[in-house]
Formats: structure tokens, C-alpha cells, sequence
């Protein structure tokens, strides 16, 4: 714990002349942990409408059969962008932004380890973002290809495709460095008596996802990288004519897409573990397994990839390894549900917002893990592969995963952001509209693959019809219902009942022990674990 | 402090009422639905097996769930603060978490078997009776029966008017095809599927069947079909602006009419080649054009020629199409490198080239007065 204390007093030696500039200046050179937090977050609340205005543009597109406001390539931008920003701008950044503000708060640090490095890593995204939607007005409009980019299809585009690869190029160095700063953080700055099993789980859980971002960026980099030399440069990686092999990209992309998933959900896994004890009143039961099953979902997560390339045709060996991994992935899932219930269990249980989202995650992730499972079973997983059916389960994890457990953390840390109280009244009512909404949306979506839609069209045949409206019905209000988030949101940053250090009477890890909001350079001198 | 019991109620009323108004508002169309919840009808064991295995899956997850969530309910009703309920202190206990991490494995166990053998025999495409090599292009199939010497492309037959709404949507909406793949009943028939341009897939769900078509590799799978009857199915890997309007049907027919079939595919197709050397007026061919030129080229350059700007280029106009006749022959002939452009080549007989050159190069703005004959194509083919 030297290390610790020469922080601590490098930190206080600090703050002496680290007065942050005002205005605009404060934002563009902090290098605080907290401002910084606020800038991925709202980037990322950004993000989040931005692509979700395109997700309401393709519902309405899908509204009924035929052709009515999009032309097919506008209509594949659109999903296609959808997809990217939603997972590199939206919940990607909203996670970074909770460990910025809670990993130094919850272990006690005075901030981030690299707090340059950690303003570069944000200030990187709204230059990526603005390729992205740049993208949208060159000839040929944006990428149409699916965020997965496979070639060839990935060949035959414009000037975007290249702005794009360099957008996530960048995204990708910023994930790399805040990852980085993370795994430091966490692992040098501890307060004194805080051992590593001692961390609160969201820790734990960032911790481990930061191992899974520096692993895997490098290769979605090298998949990106060989698309663009094939695309200018005569190199022949994935094109059969060259002796190329365009299965390959999958293999690349899936490596890095598979634990990229899970980079999206086990924070959500962490924020969860946090609300659950504090409105149960009662400690996180099994806290040893779960940092164990979130240390084997990260494992399992590399030898897991090609689950979603069933349908490619591999050997029956590789189909068959490929299920039984697969299939293993749920047990450690599964031991995590059964922990939260079983810390439900015989707690003192009240139901403010940020429980109200948890409660919802517990179960509507289960049901994506259950259709994961469905999935995972190769003969099934043949029908239902790029069928709406997968639209449905991604959403289930995605979406009610890690976008609601994204909530949740929000609601359960505003008061301490912010210093007020949210809107209680209007919280409850953005969770029940959300949830109602989302099902409504997106359930429908397993019918219609089972049923034989495909993903990824702009129009249907007319025995899908009836789904889809509600679909798209539902998908309406799901997005309205969020602009009450942003308006709660807001009212709370404005003004509200002062919060005090410690609103819910159920939480105890160190941030509640800081003032609401925490003072700008907080715990300058370490507090002591015991 | 935060806990507001009856304001609870009454959101919860209100979400309710919402709920249900939006239900309302589709009665209408809830009435007339036939609702498909669960995987279409099987047509082969294989779809069978995979129907069986689904619902296993699903009744497992279903127990599961019930194990999980009823517990949950009750400590979410019984175990209140409001409800005035004590907290325990209890967060470990080591014997039940061995016990609900060895369960699960046991169901996996379970579950693993009979998908392994599905699997094993899903991809056993031995002993088949007859061959067909189906290849993918941007935006159609094309089935060649290996040792028939039959070979034909299947097009989309839904018109644009259904499509943009100028028209009523037929029944096989946008699941209708020019020439269906004709296929014998109670016959193991093995598929070998490449592609010519991108990844597409051939699925047909009542077969069970679903395979990516790769450029430059071969894959196979199979299917057997007894009951005669006409089975329909969608591309469904993104392949590009027509991926919506690729779909597969299939026609099972009884062994002799098969036979029959096979005849007169042949007969048609000596017919053809006779053709070769017949010179055709500018009317003709522009009405073999046009047609031509929906089903392969509109979908990019747009049926009135004008492109999509920065996506793909305008004919209308363009100086490859106003300029001299065999530069335009070649790049429908050639394709372009690196661009959605297809070599046509490989995918349309002279005749449909000569007919749609000769119709983009006297369309809209174009009037070169050029009548292009087979025998000119085949005249640029090396
Ligand atoms: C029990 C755990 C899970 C299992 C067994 C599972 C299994 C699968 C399988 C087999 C597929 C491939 C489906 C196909 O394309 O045919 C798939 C797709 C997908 N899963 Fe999961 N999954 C699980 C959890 C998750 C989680 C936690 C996330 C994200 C937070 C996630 C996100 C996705 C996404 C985004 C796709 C689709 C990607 C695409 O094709 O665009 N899954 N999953
Ligand atoms: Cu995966
Ligand atoms: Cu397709």
C-alpha cells in the first residue's frame, strides 16, 4: 500500500495549484475523474438519442410491408449505424463514464491513475462520433454493410466505409487507454485495507472488463485494418479471387465481438450488485462466486466466438466444441441470477427507481440468457441464425441488460453527482413506461423469428405484419418514454432536496462516506479499510 | 424517505392504461391475425428433430425460470420493508451454491446429446440421390442440376407496384419467384452452395435448412422432402440493397413429374441455342430489355437510370452507355472490380445482354439508336 499513500500526497500536493479553469476551458483540459465522468456520460446520453432516432426511422419503415419512407440502402445505413453506435457510442462510453466517477470514489483514490491519458481517452470520442455521423452526408451515405462489416459486402462501399473503419479505429484507442487507466487504478490505488477481495463488485467487475477491452480492441484493430488494405492497398486477406478467405474476417471479428459483448454487460453485472444489497438491506449474498463467475465468464468469452457462425458451415467438431462452450457460458450467468435472488431473499426490501431497474435487469437479462441458450444449440440455432429471433435476444441483454442496469446506476448515483434527489415520482413512471414499452417492442421480435423473418430487411412478407406493428408501436413509446429520462435527468442536475452524503440507507461502500457531490479532489487523504 | 406506496399504485395504474390503450388500438388488426408463435411446420425430419429440440430447450427454460423467479416474487411481496420485514444477515452458504452450480451442469449434460447427433446428422450429405449446385448473386439464385446440364436463375417476381404500394400486395409477397427450384419428392437432394459476388444464405425453414453461400468456397447441406408442395424462404445474411427481395422457392414435385420437368428443361434449353444467331428488331429487344433490366440492374442503378449519386453511378446519361457499344458490353460482361458491379457474364444468356444493352442505350436520355444482337456478345465473351 506504498504506493497508495505517495498518490495520496502527490494528489493533495496537487491541489494547490489545480484549479480548474472555468468555462468550456474546465472541460476541454480536465483532467479530473468526476468532470471527466460527466463527459462520457452525457456524450454518451447523446449517443444513445442520436442512435436511437435512427432505431425509430427503421420502426417506422417496418411498420407495415412494402416500401413507404426509406429507400433499401438508406434503410441498411440506418441499421447498420444503428448497431455501431449504440454498442461503441452509447453503453460502451455510459460504462467508462461510471468507472470514471465511481472506481476512484468507491476504492478510495484521490482520482484516476493517468488523468491526461484519461482526458485524451475521452476527449478522442466526440472526434470518432463526428466521423460517424459525418458519414451520413457523403456521396453514398454511411456504411450499410451491419456492424459486423463482413466482406466482401464490406468491399463495395464509399469514402464512408473508410471514415468509419478510422472512427472505430479511434474508439478503439480511447477504450484501450481508459481500460488501461482502469486496470491501474484499481490495482495501485487502493486505500489502505482495501485488499482486492474487499473491492465492492463493481470494481471487481470493471477490473476484470478492462482486461477484456486491452485483450481485444488490438484484434477488432487488425480485422478493421486488413478490410482497409484490401480495400486500397491490393491486399487479398479476405477476398477468395487473391487466395483469400472471407470466413477469416468472422473468426477476427468474433474474437474480438464475443468478449465485446460481455464488455457491455459485466459492469451492468457490477452496477446490479451494487442497487440490489443497498434497497434489500442485506450484503450481496455470495460475493466470492460472483467474482469467480465473473472471472469465468471472461474466460469462457474468448473460446466462445464462432456460436455466431453456425450457419458459415464448419466441421461438425468445430459445431460441436463451439455448443459445449457455449452452453458452459450459462452456468456462471446462472450462478449470478441465483446470488441476486438469493440476496433478495429475506432482505428489507423497498423499491425506489434504481431497484426498480435492477429488479427489471434480474429478469428480462435472464430471459436473453435463455434464449442465448436456445441459441447455443447449433441444430436450433440453424433456424433462428440472422432471424429476428437474434434481434430479440441481443435486445433482451443489450437493451433491458445493460442499457436499463445503465439507469439503474444512474438513478442510484445522481444524488451523489449532483448533490439533489431526482424526481422520484417521474423515475418510477420513466421505469414503468421503459419496461412495459420494451417489452412490447421486442418479445413480439421472437415470434417473427421463429416465424421465419429474417434480420436486416427493409420490408417483409405480409405474414409478419401484425408483430411488427406492435413492434414498431412499442418501439415508439420506448423512445419517447426516454426523453422523460433526459428531462429527470436534467431537473435533477438543476436542483432538487439536497441528497446528504448518504440518501439510501442500505449503501455502504466509501463514495456515501464523500459529500453529495463529492468535493472536486476527493479522498486526498486515504480513508482507512478495515 | 423514498418510498412511496400508494403513488406506486397509481403509476402502476397508469402504465396499465397505457398498456392496454395501445392494445386496443390494434384490435383490428389482432382479430384477422393468424398469429405464428413457434417455428413453421416442419417438412422434413430434419426440421422436425430441430422443432422437437426447440420445444425441449423451451420447456427446460421454463422450469427454470419458475425455479428462479417464483422464490423472487415471494421475497418481493413477502419480504418488504414496507411490509415492516426485518432484513437477515445471512451472504453465504456454501452448500447451496454447489448445489445450484452442479444442476445446471447436469441439464447441459442433458440437453448437449440429442443436439450432438442432430448436428452429426445435419451434416451428413452422403448418399444423396441427386446434386444441386445453388450460387448466390447480388440479388438472385441460381440452380444448376451437376450432371443435367440444366441451369437456370431465379429472380424475385413480386412487381415494384406491390413493393411501393401502387398496387395490392399479392399472398407470396415478396416469397415468389420467376422459376422455383424443382426438386423430387422422398429424394435425399444434396445442395453445393457458392456465391459469385458476397455472403449470402439459402434457408428454407420448413426444410430445416439454412447455409451461407461463400464466394470462392464450397459448402453443402441436404434435405428430404416427402410431401409434394410448394416451400417458400428468404436469403438471410445481408448481401446489399436487394437482400430483402432474394427469395428461395421451392417446388416438390413427385419423382415423375419430375422426370418430366427435367425433359423439358432440356428441350428448352437446345431451343435457346438455336436461337444464337437471330437477329432481333430494336422493339423486341427493348421489351426483353426492360424486363432484364429490372430484375438486374434496377435494384443499384434504379429503374429511371439515375444512380444512386456516390453509391452507384447513372446510366442515364453515362458516357460508358452513350459511348462506344463494346465498352459498354464488357462492363456488363466483366463486372467492375471492388464495386457492386457483377460480371452479367456468368448470369445472363446473350440474348438478355444484347436486349439490355440495347435498352439502356436507347432509355431515358439515351438515344444512341444502337441495336445490339446476341451475336455481338457473343462475339465479346473470350
Ligand atoms: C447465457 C448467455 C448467452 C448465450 C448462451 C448467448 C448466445 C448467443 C448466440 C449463440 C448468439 C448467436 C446467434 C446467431 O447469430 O445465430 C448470440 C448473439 C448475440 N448475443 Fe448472445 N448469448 C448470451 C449472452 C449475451 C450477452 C450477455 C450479450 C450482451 C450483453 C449478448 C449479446 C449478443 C449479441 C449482440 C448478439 C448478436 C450479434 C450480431 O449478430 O449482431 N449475448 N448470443
Ligand atoms: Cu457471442
Ligand atoms: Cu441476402
Amino acid at each position: 500500500m506504498n504506493t497508495t499513500t505517495i498518490n495520496g500526497a502527490a494528489a493533495h500536493h496537487d491541489h494547490d495549484h489545480d484549479h480548474a479553469p472555468a468555462g468550456i476551458m474546465r472541460w476541454l483540459t480536465s483532467t479530473n475523474h468526476k468532470d471527466i465522468g460527466t463527459l462520457y456520460l452525457w456524450f454518451s446520453l447523446f449517443m444513445f438519442f442520436f442512435a436511437g432516432a435512427l432505431a425509430m426511422v427503421i420502426r417506422a419503415e417496418l411498420f407495415q410491408p412494402g416500401l413507404q419512407l426509406l429507400q433499401p440502402n438508406v434503410f441498411n445505413q440506418l441499421t447498420t449505424m444503428h448497431g455501431l453506435i449504440m454498442i461503441f457510442g452509447a453503453i460502451m462510453p455510459a460504462l467508462v463514464g461510471f468507472a470514471n466517477w465511481q472506481v476512484p470514489l468507491m476504492i478510495g483514490a484521490s482520482d484516476m491513475a493517468f488523468p491526461r491519458l484519461n482526458n485524451w481517452s475521452f476527449w478522442l470520442l466526440p472526434a470518432a462520433g463526428t466521423l460517424l455521423i459525418a458519414s451520413f452526408f457523403v456521396p453514398g451515405g454511411a456504411i450499410a454493410g451491419g456492424w459486423t462489416m463482413y466482406p466482401p459486402l464490406f468491399m463495395q462501399g464509399g469514402i464512408a466505409y473508410d471514415m468509419s473503419i478510422l472512427a472505430v479505429h479511434i474508439l478503439g484507442i480511447s477504450s484501450i487507454m481508459g481500460a488501461i487507466n482502469i486496470i491501474t487504478t484499481i490495482l495501485n490505488m487502493r486505500a489502505p485495507g482495501m485488499t482486492l477481495m474487499k473491492m465492492p463488485l463493481f470494481v471487481w467487475t470493471w477490473l476484470i472488463t478492462a482486461y477484456l477491452l486491452v485483450a481485444v480492441m488490438p484484434v477488432l484493430a487488425c480485422a478493421i485494418t486488413m478490410l482497409l488494405t484490401d480495400r486500397h492497398f491490393g491486399t487479398h486477406f479476405f477476398d477468395a479471387a487473391g487466395g483469400g478467405d472471407p470466413i477469416m474476417f468472422q473468426h477476427i471479428f468474433w474474437f474480438f465481438g464475443h468478449p465485446e459483448v460481455y464488455i457491455m454487460i459485466l459492469p451492468s453485472f457490477g452496477i446490479v450488485s451494487t442497487v440490489i444489497p443497498t434497497f434489500a438491506r442485506k450484503p450481496l449474498f455470495g460475493y466470492v462466486s460472483m467474482v469467480y463467475a465473473v472471472a469465468s465468464i471472461a474466460f469462457l468469452s474468448f473460446i466462445v466466438w464462432a456460436h455466431h457462425m453456425f450457419t458459415t458451415g464448419m466441421p461438425v467438431a468445430g459445431q460441436l466444441f463451439f455448443m459445449y462452450a457455449t452452453m458452459l457460458i450459462a452456468i456462471p450467468t446462472g450462478i449470478k441470477v441465483f446470488n441476486w435472488v438469493a440476496t433478495l431473499w429475506r432482505g428489507s426490501i423497498s423499491f425506489e427507481t434504481p431497484m426498480l431497474f435492477s429488479l427489471a435487469f434480474v429478469f428480462l437479462f435472464t430471459i436473453g440468457g435463455f434464449s442465448g441458450l436456445v441459441l447455443a444449440l447449433v441444430p436450433v440455432d440453424i433456424q433462428l441464425q440472422d432471424t429476428y429471433y437474434v434481434v430479440a435476444h441481443f435486445h433482451y441483454v443489450l437493451f433491458s441488460g445493460s442499457a436499463m442496469s445503465i439507469m439503474a446506476g444512474v438513478y442510484y448515483w445522481l444524488p451523489k453527482w449532483t448533490g439533489h434527489m431526482y424526481d422520484e415520482k417521474l423515475g418510477k413512471l420513466h421505469f414503468w413506461l421503459t419496461t412495459i414499452a420494451f417489452n412490447v417492442t421486442f418479445f413480439p421480435m421472437h415470434f417473427l423469428g421463429l416465424a421465419g423473418m429474417p434480420r436486416r430487411i427493409p420490408d417483409y412478407s405480409l405474414q409478419f405484419t401484425d408483430f411488427n406493428k406492435i413492434a414498431s408501436l412499442g418501439g415508439f413509446l420506448l423512445g419517447a418514454s426516454q426523453l422523460l429520462f433526459l428531462y429527470v435527468v436534467i431537473k435533477c442536475v438543476r436542483g432538487g432536496e439536497p441528497a446528504g452524503n448518504r440518501p439510501w440507507d442500505g449503501a455502504d461502500s466509501l463514495e456515501w462516506t464523500q459529500t453529495s457531490p463529492p468535493p472536486y479532489h476527493s479522498f486526498v487523504t486515504p480513508p482507512l479499510v478495515k | 424517505m423514498l418510498n412511496f406506496p400508494d403513488r406506486r399504485a397509481g403509476l402502476s395504474f397508469f402504465a396499465a392504461r397505457l398498456l392496454i390503450g395501445l392494445i386496443a388500438g390494434l384490435v383490428p388488426s389482432l382479430s384477422r391475425a393468424e398469429y405464428a408463435l413457434n417455428l413453421p411446420a416442419p417438412a422434413s425430419d430434419l426440421a422436425q428433430s430441430i422443432y422437437d429440440l426447440h420445444t425441449l430447450i423451451l420447456w427446460i427454460c421454463l422450469v427454470i425460470l419458475l425455479v428462479v423467479f417464483v422464490p423472487m416474487a415471494i421475497a418481493l411481496v413477502k419480504h418488504r420493508k414496507s411490509a415492516g420485514y426485518q432484513a437477515a444477515k445471512f451472504h453465504d452458504n456454501l452448500l447451496v451454491e454447489i448445489i445450484w452450480t452442479i444442476i445446471p451442469v447436469l441439464i447441459l449434460f442433458f440437453m448437449a446429446r440429442p443436439a450432438a447427433s442432430l448436428v452429426v446428422s445435419m451434416k451428413d450429405t452422403t448418399k444423396e440421390d441427386l446434386t444441386i449446385k445453388v450460387t448466390g448473386y447480388q440479388w438472385k439464385w441460381e440452380y444448376e442440376y451437376l450432371g443435367d446440364n440444366i441451369r437456370f436463375m431465379s429472380n424475385t417476381s413480386t412487381p415494384k407496384e406491390q413493393i411501393e404500394g401502387s398496387q395490392p400486395k399479392g399472398e407470396n409477397y415478396l416469397l415468389e419467384v420467376d422459376r422455383p427450384l424443382v426438386v423430387p419428392a422422398g429424394k435425399k437432394v444434396r445442395l453445393v452452395m457458392t456465391s459469385s459476388d458476397v455472403i449470402h444464405a439459402w434457408w428454407v425453414p420448413a426444410f430445416g435448412v439454412k447455409q451461407d453461400a461463400i464466394p470462392g468456397f464450397i459448402r453443402d447441406s441436404w434435405f428430404k422432402v416427402d410431401k409434394p408442395g410448394t416451400y417458400r424462404g428468404q436469403c438471410a445474411e445481408l448481401c446489399g440493397v436487394g437482400h430483402g427481395f432474394m427469395p428461395v422457392v421451392v417446388e416438390v414435385v413427385p419423382p415423375e413429374q419430375f422426370a418430366s420437368w427435367k425433359k423439358e428443361q432440356i428441350a428448352m434449353a437446345a431451343t435457346a441455342a438455336a436461337n444464337a444467331n437471330k437477329t432481333y428488331g430494336m422493339a423486341e429487344l427493348k421489351a426483353l430489355g426492360e424486363k432484364v433490366y429490372s430484375a438486374n440492374c434496377a435494384a443499384c442503378h434504379q429503374p429511371d437510370g439515375a444512380g444512386l449519386p456516390g453509391a452507384f453511378p447513372a446510366l442515364n446519361g453515362s458516357k460508358i452507355v452513350s459511348g462506344d457499344k463494346s465498352g459498354h458490353i464488357d462492363i456488363v460482361l466483366n463486372g467492375k472490380p471492388a464495386t457492386a458491379m457483377a460480371s452479367f457474364g456468368k448470369q445472363l444468356s446473350d440474348l438478355d445482354i444484347a436486349a439490355v444493352v440495347t435498352y439502356e442505350r436507347n432509355s431515358w436520355n439515351n438515344k444512341t439508336g444502337d441495336v445490339v444482337q446476341p451475336a455481338d456478345i457473343a462475339a465479346r465473351r473470350k
